[in-house]
């Protein structure tokens, strides 16, 4: 159904970084983190993402705490299955990559 | 707190232009505090003490907490522009960090260029049939601002050929 899917790096991380619940700001600290500070997400990108990827349900918002402002998501059943299908996918290609320029040396 | 305004007027495609300028005067040490028709007042700050962005959106008030809670400021709004800015001390600050949403950008103010040529061209195609009016003004500015248009066209085509082969 979606295996032909190839994620951007901001989607991909997005969806990484809401395994557990997070809010924007969030969001933007674990991608930094994780990619020891290659990817930094900017806040217009993020946000214009994460309303898309509600709409297509592979995130969801939680119910708002009282008391606190910030908005919290995180992965549905089907963006949990997007993104493992893309781990697939991206485990190909390192797999492929790997084979070719080993076999160079 | 010292203060000065600036009058200065920038086309709305050269929406980089004036975010440079912006960041030049940040890092002079006068960093914008609020913003009007073509009026930019700065007040005293350190130099290099800010970054200022600015973008094409919507009034969102949502996106404004979620700029707000990344540690950016509000700055102001005209019209359909907001402007933002951060203390570099909270680290790098930029609006978009991928193509898409940069293309996504450009696609607004394209959308809202075509919108208002369109009607400039239509008021001043039923006003020319009036020899008393002003409608050969409409239709000067329907021509600049498909000019415009044609300038952001541009900046988004070279993003979109970079995009058939990086993200």
């Amino acid at each position: 159904m979606y295996e032909n899917i190839a994620l951007t790096e901001t989607t991909f991380y997005i969806l990484l970084a809401l395994y557990r619940p997070n809010h924007g700001y969030g969001i933007m600290l674990k991608a930094e983190e994780m990619s020891h500070g290659r990817v930094r997400l900017a806040a217009g990108t993020l946000y214009g993402a994460l309303n898309s990827l509600v709409d297509k349900k592979w995130i969801e918002q939680l119910p708002v705490e009282s008391g606190s402002r910030k908005k919290e998501y995180q992965l549905t059943d089907l963006g949990l299955d997007i993104l493992a299908n893309e781990i697939e996918r991206l485990r190909e290609l390192v797999e492929n990559g790997d084979a070719v320029l080993e076999g160079e040396r | 707190m010292e203060k000065k305004t600036v009058w200065k007027w920038f086309f709305v495609w050269d929406f980089d232009k004036e975010e440079a300028w912006l960041n030049e005067m940040a890092d002079e040490g006068w960093v914008l505090c609020s913003v009007g028709f073509c009026s930019y007042t700065f007040e005293r700050c350190a130099p290099e003490e800010y970054t200022i962005r600015l973008e094409m959106k919507k009034p969102d008030d949502g996106y404004i907490s979620f700029m707000e809670e990344t540690g950016a400021e509000y700055i102001g709004r005209v019209v359909q522009w907001i402007y933002f800015r951060k203390r570099n001390e909270y680290g790098p600050f930029d609006l978009f960090s991928d193509m898409d949403s940069r293309i996504e950008h450009l696609d607004r103010i394209g959308l809202s260029l075509r919108i208002i040529g369109i009607a400039n061209l239509l008021i001043g195609v039923v006003n020319s049939f009036h020899t008393w009016s002003y409608g050969w003004i409409n239709l000067l500015c329907a021509t600049l601002l498909m000019y415009g248009l044609g300038r952001i066209r541009g900046k988004q085509e070279a993003l979109e050929k970079e995009r058939t082969l990086r993200e």
